[in-house]
């Protein structure tokens, strides 16, 4: 029975990799606690998508799945689990701020780690990333590691 | 001896002057093209578009709107009473979470709409209220009303009976609930329907969902660039479609996806803007609408020129009966088929009720019909055939000046989003024929690059030659698909009603709830 939960953004690079970090060595100090290792596939249910791009949708969406389970967190896990370390891998589609935050209310989760991404092009320097979303919107607190 | 010398002095001609014997050819060639074709399927047109008797009437007109007003009070006017519902269910908060990544209502309803808006929004209603008068505008909101429960009808069964492969993917339509539903009621001829159906839906897909579009897009450019020949049009068009459909190209889909919902706001906001400006006007355009309905308000053909003018633009213009957006509607991955059918009824009310509606409004507003001053009446042009408009035009030329009226830059957008309704036209329709094709011939990667590359061959042939007679015979090929899925869905309305009921009373209970928190 762990007492505490951390909810990790994993995003398959190197940002992800030092949230996982950081993650892991509070994990053990805090000595009973759990991370849930979360990655999410960006999608918008109000996107426009060709018929032929709708028929095939499910299919892509098994694919998208395995694909990030098996490269990106199942590799994580068995890391956080060779640690010592209880842990949960989940992969999503969806909005990662939202989905982040869901998460850590459905589990009651204590805070949120993510890693810093710094900021590419315009739309992000003006509006903010995921990291400056999930600051703003989170129930939890947001652990941001740069 | 004549003969011998005239076609001797054909082959030295051709010879000497080769550049103008194959001009002449060509145009000889498309002139044959044409006979030949016109001999041949000019029986089939007639059909689809005969009169009833004693009246201009087309009967299949009459087909549509007769069968939409009987779903209407066979499912007790759902497209009213389950209007809210449907916005709900296309916001999503219906949705599971956990399906996250399927493709949503919304997409489906998106996907559907960027088939069916398109020139029948700008070019047919323009048509409509120059020969029916703003009186048609009336009838054609009726027809839009009313189609919605026919979309709700092939809608739902397109998503009950669609095909599941083994790999994830969906095929789904018309030809499936025709096979499987018949045979569910235990009734013959549903092999038989579904195969007429797919010969139909091929040649539409080819004619009206192609050809017709790559025509009037060629028309639009050459309009605003100068003559030029089409097969350039035809070969860029062709060259991007094959890009897309055949390529995979998601970066072009992508663009178009983007581009085509924000020309359809713009039109509705430039429409909007016009509307706002001249506000004290619309009172008075609505009053032209309803007495003109009723009276006909001196415009050609009357009362029932109004009439028949508005419901034939309505059901040219949102498909509702024609069985395409079943096959559209179906990728969506629900338990519950009713669903897809409520969001599909906002179909006709976005594309007729709405766009449509705007069209002809600032038409109206904008003056460029021509009234008598002294009587207020609307004055014919000198052939009697339609209203004299301001200057002369006619189709999407008199939209185009009734909304140069309010921007004079309009006219080169309105040309741009005409392109490019009919591009994406194209992309649907060229889905709505694979699919077709797919139920005749079997699933396979060769079969479908084969369809791929015969529809866009005729992107080509459509946007070169001026052929009247096969671009009419692609329409009736368009309502011919209406006249099979009409009689399916009269015997498979049924099924749906069963479906219909158990899903709202389950709704009412609340045993499906929202998921909202």
């Amino acid at each position: 029975m762990t007492t505490s939960t951390i909810v990790v953004g994993l995003d398959g690079g190197e940002a992800g990799a030092r949230a996982l970090a950081f993650a892991t060595t509070q994990a053990k100090l805090i000595g009973s606690c759990e991370l849930k290792l979360v990655y999410v596939i960006e999608w918008s249910p109000f996107s426009f998508q060709t018929s032929e791009e709708n028929a095939q949708r499910h299919k892509r969406r098994e694919e998208e799945l395995a694909l990030a389970r098996e490269r990106i967190v199942e590799p994580a896990v068995k890391q956080v689990t060779d640690d010592g370390v209880t842990v949960q891998g989940i992969v999503r589609h969806g909005d990662v701020a939202d989905i982040l935050d869901d998460l850590a209310k459905k589990h009651g989760a204590q805070q949120i780690v993510v890693g810093r991404v710094g900021l590419r092009g315009l739309k992000e320097r003006m509006f903010g990333g995921v990291t400056g979303r999930l600051v703003v919107a989170s129930s939890v607190p947001v652990t941001i590691i740069p | 001896m004549n003969k011998f010398l005239t076609t001797g002095l054909g082959a030295v001609a051709s010879t000497v002057f080769p550049a103008l014997a194959s001009a002449q050819d060509a145009v000889g060639m498309d002139q044959r093209i044409n006979d030949v074709f016109a001999g041949s399927t000019g029986w089939f047109v007639n059909l689809i578009f005969m009169s009833l008797p004693g009246t201009n009437f087309p009967w299949i007109v009459l087909w549509l709107v007769v069968a939409a007003s009987v779903f209407t009070l066979y499912f007790g006017f759902i497209q009213f009473w389950a209007f809210g519902h449907a916005i709900s269910l296309v916001k999503g908060d219906y949705s599971d979470p956990d399906d996250a990544g399927e493709v949503s209502h919304f997409q489906a309803l998106a996907t559907a709409l960027s088939g069916t808006v398109g020139l029948g929004n700008i070019a047919g209603v323009a048509v409509a209220v120059g020969i029916g008068g703003p009186g048609a505008t009336f009838w054609m909101i009726l027809a839009g009303l009313l189609g919605m429960a026919s979309k709700f009808t092939e809608c739902t069964l397109g998503v009950k009976y669609r095909n599941e492969y083994d790999d994830g993917t969906v095929s789904g339509g018309p030809m499936y609930y025709m096979t499987k539903g018949f045979k569910e009621r235990g009734l013959p001829l549903g092999g038989f329907l579904a195969i007429v159906f797919s010969i139909f839906t091929i040649g539409g897909a080819l004619g009206g969902g192609n050809m017709f579009q790559a025509n009037q897009a060629h028309a639009q450019i050459a309009g605003i660039l100068g003559d030029y020949p089409g097969w350039i049009t035809g070969i860029i068009f062709a060259a991007v479609v094959f890009a897309v459909i055949v390529g995979g190209i998601k970066s072009i889909a992508n663009v178009t996806e983007k581009v085509v919902p924000f020309m359809g706001v713009l039109y509705v906001g430039a429409a909007l803007v016009i509307l706002i400006v001249e506000y004290d006007k619309i009172g008075w355009a609505f009053g032209q609408i309803f007495a003109g309905a009723f009276t006909g308000l001196g415009v050609a053909g009357g009362l029932v020129g109004a009439l028949i003018q508005g419901f034939k633009r309505a059901a040219f213009s949102n498909e509702a009966g024609v069985g395409s957006a079943a096959i559209a509607h179906s990728a969506v991955r629900t338990k519950e088929p009713v669903t897809e059918g409520v969001v599909s009824l906002l179909e006709p009310f976005i594309d007729t009720v709405v766009i449509c509606t705007m069209t002809a409004l600032v038409i109206t507003i904008s003056g460029v019909l021509v009234t008598d001053p002294a009587t207020g009446r609307f004055i014919l042009n000198e052939a009697g055939t339609a209203i004299k408009t301001v200057d002369g035009s006619s189709g999407v030329q008199l939209t185009s000046a009734a909304f140069a009226t309010g921007f004079s830059w309009f006219p080169y957008i309105l040309a741009i989003a005409v392109v490019l309704f009919a591009f994406s036209t194209m992309i649907s329709w060229s889905y709505y024929g694979l699919k077709a094709w797919t139920y005749l011939f079997g699933e396979g990667k060769t079969k479908e690059i084969v369809f791929k590359v015969i529809f866009c061959l005729f992107i080509i042939i459509g946007a070169a030659a001026n052929l009247g007679s096969v671009i009419d015979f692609s329409d009736a090929m368009i309502f011919a698909m209406a006249v099979v899925n009409i009689t399916a869905l009269y015997v498979l309305m049924p099924i749906v009603k069963r479906e219909m009921k158990s899903y709202f009373a389950r709704l009412k209970s609340g045993e499906l709830k929202k998921f909202t928190d």
